[in-house]
């Protein structure tokens, strides 16, 4: 029907809980509960059963700054890897790729940001010294044919900026993919974006990139993320991150919600015939494993619904 | 560059002219011109505190409603004029009528089930009211005890007698997105019984996705049958968020035309189909996106938090609104 794409594919971003930030890792520090090893490999080889096509596996962050991120190694060899999946691995810079590399990595992550001040908060250099820190990555990378996705984050809005011009996250976005990213993520961070100002960056992004090379990292936090990948989606955006049952709250807005839920996402692609070749039932029953094993309640809405079978099992002939 | 597993249907193995022939076809597009102006109409005090667990106090939901008033609110569904043995929350429908401040421009509809229900509600001080379909045979046997038809008959009394005192109508349709015991639910049906009930006088229809399982593929293809049969400036979309949908359905509605929105504020009223799940989209969460839109409503989102907070305090719930979750942590 309508007006998008009929497929899309799906990047579920698992390890955004953790995100490439130093200071962020000194908050989560703080949280009582890390997350035993054995547990995220079992999560990423129940989403490998899925259908899911990429699964942002870990990150080779300096266990200093992201304690939760030490297991890397042990992650990166330990899970199943599926061979229809594909496992990027953060690498903030050459010492981080080359572990990555080091571990078994085949594809990596680089993470930029369209504001100056959120880029020196958080890892201590302007955009332009973090891209010149990337480029030492995706060269190498590309020397030893390892994709390389890029981020870019606060496309909608920061939270020390507030609004950033849609010509400057176009302008890093362009950089990334000039470099040799073969796709750039939009991310929302801070989740404030709304569909009339995703619809304006994407317009501005698009005349610099393909749409082909781009994909939308909304947060909820205002509730707005299944408004603004719709919009991306008429926008002719078809890669979508999300996070199994929403994990990862927001750092800036304590007990706020942070990433879309994979399940909520999937369920309204799948409404409006849109394939993504993932089974929503098993992203479900993955969520629900982590969300045990992390002792919290889903943030996922559809399984929340579905949480009461009894009277929905009519609905699961509507949308599977 | 490295290894990529292919996928054979994505879209970008295709040639551009190939693209567009996907993306093609009827439907909304990010482009289309969206209203200026939405109006909400707030079902927060009848809808969303019918459904909570809580009973509250008669001055609780006076407070309220002024409060929503005060926000900018046009349209405040106040109460309900159904028999309190079947909804004891509303048992004190007069007295809520009769103890609100009524703002000037602001209506306060309230449900009449039929008859006799409108006649108390005419006596209570009612300018308007409303009444309510369902697109589902099951669901109206259910729910209120008859088929679709004899609701109909029911509501054709209240119709005339609102048409005799001066009192306008609105209509609401059940289960337009799916229902709970016949799952699938015909957009034709939909559009039978909205075109019934808009021909017996009913100045607005207000379609319902009672469960929230609808979304935008479901909710466009809906819109388009209904607005065959009633034009579109005189219907509405009351969304529930029960599968995390309603702000992306209400997206859609908005790029075809609709500029009528129902939501409950901190997202009052639980599914009672799905214990523990959502039900109404939080009017905060909708506004804040009409307003990133550049479209007008009216309404101070501030004070609208407020009132907001107000009756979660009262009743010792959370806020079902992501946007009130996040702003007052920031």
């Amino acid at each position: 029907m309508g007006n998008f794409p009929t497929t899309v594919k799906h990047c579920l971003s698992y390890e955004e809980l953790i995100q490439d930030y130093p200071w962020l890792a000194r908050w989560l520090q703080e949280e009582k509960e890390m997350v035993p090893t054995g547990v995220k490999i079992q999560l990423i080889d129940m989403l490998s059963e899925t259908g899911l096509s990429v699964i942002e596996a870990t990150s080779f962050v300096s266990s200093k700054w992201v304690p939760q991120m030490a297991d890397h190694t042990e992650v990166l060899q330990a899970i199943h890897r599926s061979s229809h999946v594909r496992y990027p691995v953060l690498t903030p810079n050459m010492h981080g790729f080359q572990d990555a590399v080091a571990a078994g990595a085949t594809e990596v992550a680089v993470f930029g940001s369209a504001s100056e001040t959120f880029s020196r908060k958080n890892i201590n250099c302007s955009i332009d010294e973090s891209i010149l820190r990337f480029e030492e990555v995706i060269c190498t990378a590309k020397q030893r044919q390892i994709p390389v996705r890029g981020y870019v984050s606060c496309a909608l809005g920061c939270p020390y900026e507030g609004p950033i011009e849609s010509t400057k996250v176009a302008e890093v976005v362009k950089r990334l993919y000039e470099l040799g990213c073969y796709e750039v993520s939009l991310g929302d961070t801070i989740g404030v974006g709304t569909p009339g100002s995703m619809a304006k960056m994407l317009h501005s992004v698009k005349k610099e990139v393909p749409s082909s090379a781009l994909a939308v990292h909304c947060h909820d936090t205002y509730g707005q993320a299944l408004a603004n990948i719709l919009t991306a989606l008429q926008m002719g955006i078809c890669t979508v991150d999300s996070s199994v049952a929403g994990l990862g709250g927001c750092p800036y807005a304590q007990g706020a919600s942070g990433n879309v839920s994979t399940e909520d996402v999937l369920y309204m692609l799948h409404g409006m015939g849109i394939k993504t070749g993932v089974d929503l039932s098993k992203v479900i029953e993955a969520g629900d494993f982590i969300c045990k094993a992390l002792n919290r309640k889903t943030n996922s809405k559809v399984a929340q619904a579905r949480g009461d079978y009894s009277v929905h099992c009519h609905m699961k002939k509507i949308n599977t | 560059m490295g290894q990529k597993v292919r996928n054979p249907e994505s879209i970008r193995d295709l040639t551009s002219e190939e693209l567009q022939g996907v993306l093609s076809g009827v439907g909304a597009s990010a482009g289309k011109a969206l209203p200026q102006r939405v109006k909400i109409v707030e079902v927060g005090p009848r809808d969303g505190l019918q459904n909570e667990k809580t009973l509250v106090p008669t001055e609780v939901k006076i407070h309220l409603i002024d409060m929503l008033s005060e926000a900018g609110l046009p349209v405040i569904e106040a109460t309900s004029f159904v028999s309190p043995e079947w909804v004891p929350q509303m048992a004190d429908q007069v007295e809520v009528m009769k103890g609100i401040n009524r703002r000037p421009g602001v209506s306060y509809p309230v449900l009449t089930p039929n008859l006799k229900g409108f006649q108390a509600a005419v006596k209570a001080g009612a300018a308007e009211v409303a009444i309510f379909g369902a697109a589902s045979e099951l669901f109206s046997k259910k729910n209120i005890n008859c088929s679709v038809d004899e609701s109909l008959q029911r509501f054709e009394e209240v119709t005339k007698a609102a048409k005799e005192a001066g009192v306008r109508v609105r209509g609401y349709v059940s289960c337009v997105l799916g229902c709970p015991y016949e799952g699938q639910v015909s957009p034709d049906k939909v559009a039978q019984v909205a075109k019934r009930l808009y021909s017996m006088g009913c100045y607005e229809i207000s379609l319902g996705d009672t469960i929230g399982v609808g979304t935008p593929g479901g909710m466009a293809e809906l819109l388009e049958a209904v607005s065959r049969e009633v034009p579109v400036d005189a219907l509405a979309v009351h969304c529930h968020d029960t599968y995390g949908q309603a702000l992306a359905n209400i997206l859609i509605a908005l790029q075809m035309g609709i500029s009528v929105v129902d939501s409950s504020v901190a997202g009052l009223g639980g599914c009672p189909y799905a214990q523990g799940a959502s039900g109404n989209v939080a009017t905060e969460d909708v506004v804040y996106m009409l307003h990133g839109l550049g479209i007008q409503t009216g309404v101070d989102l501030p004070k609208l938090m407020d009132a907001g907070a107000f009756i979660c305090r009262s009743l010792n719930r959370k806020t079902s609104s992501k946007v009130a979750q996040a702003t007052c942590k920031l």
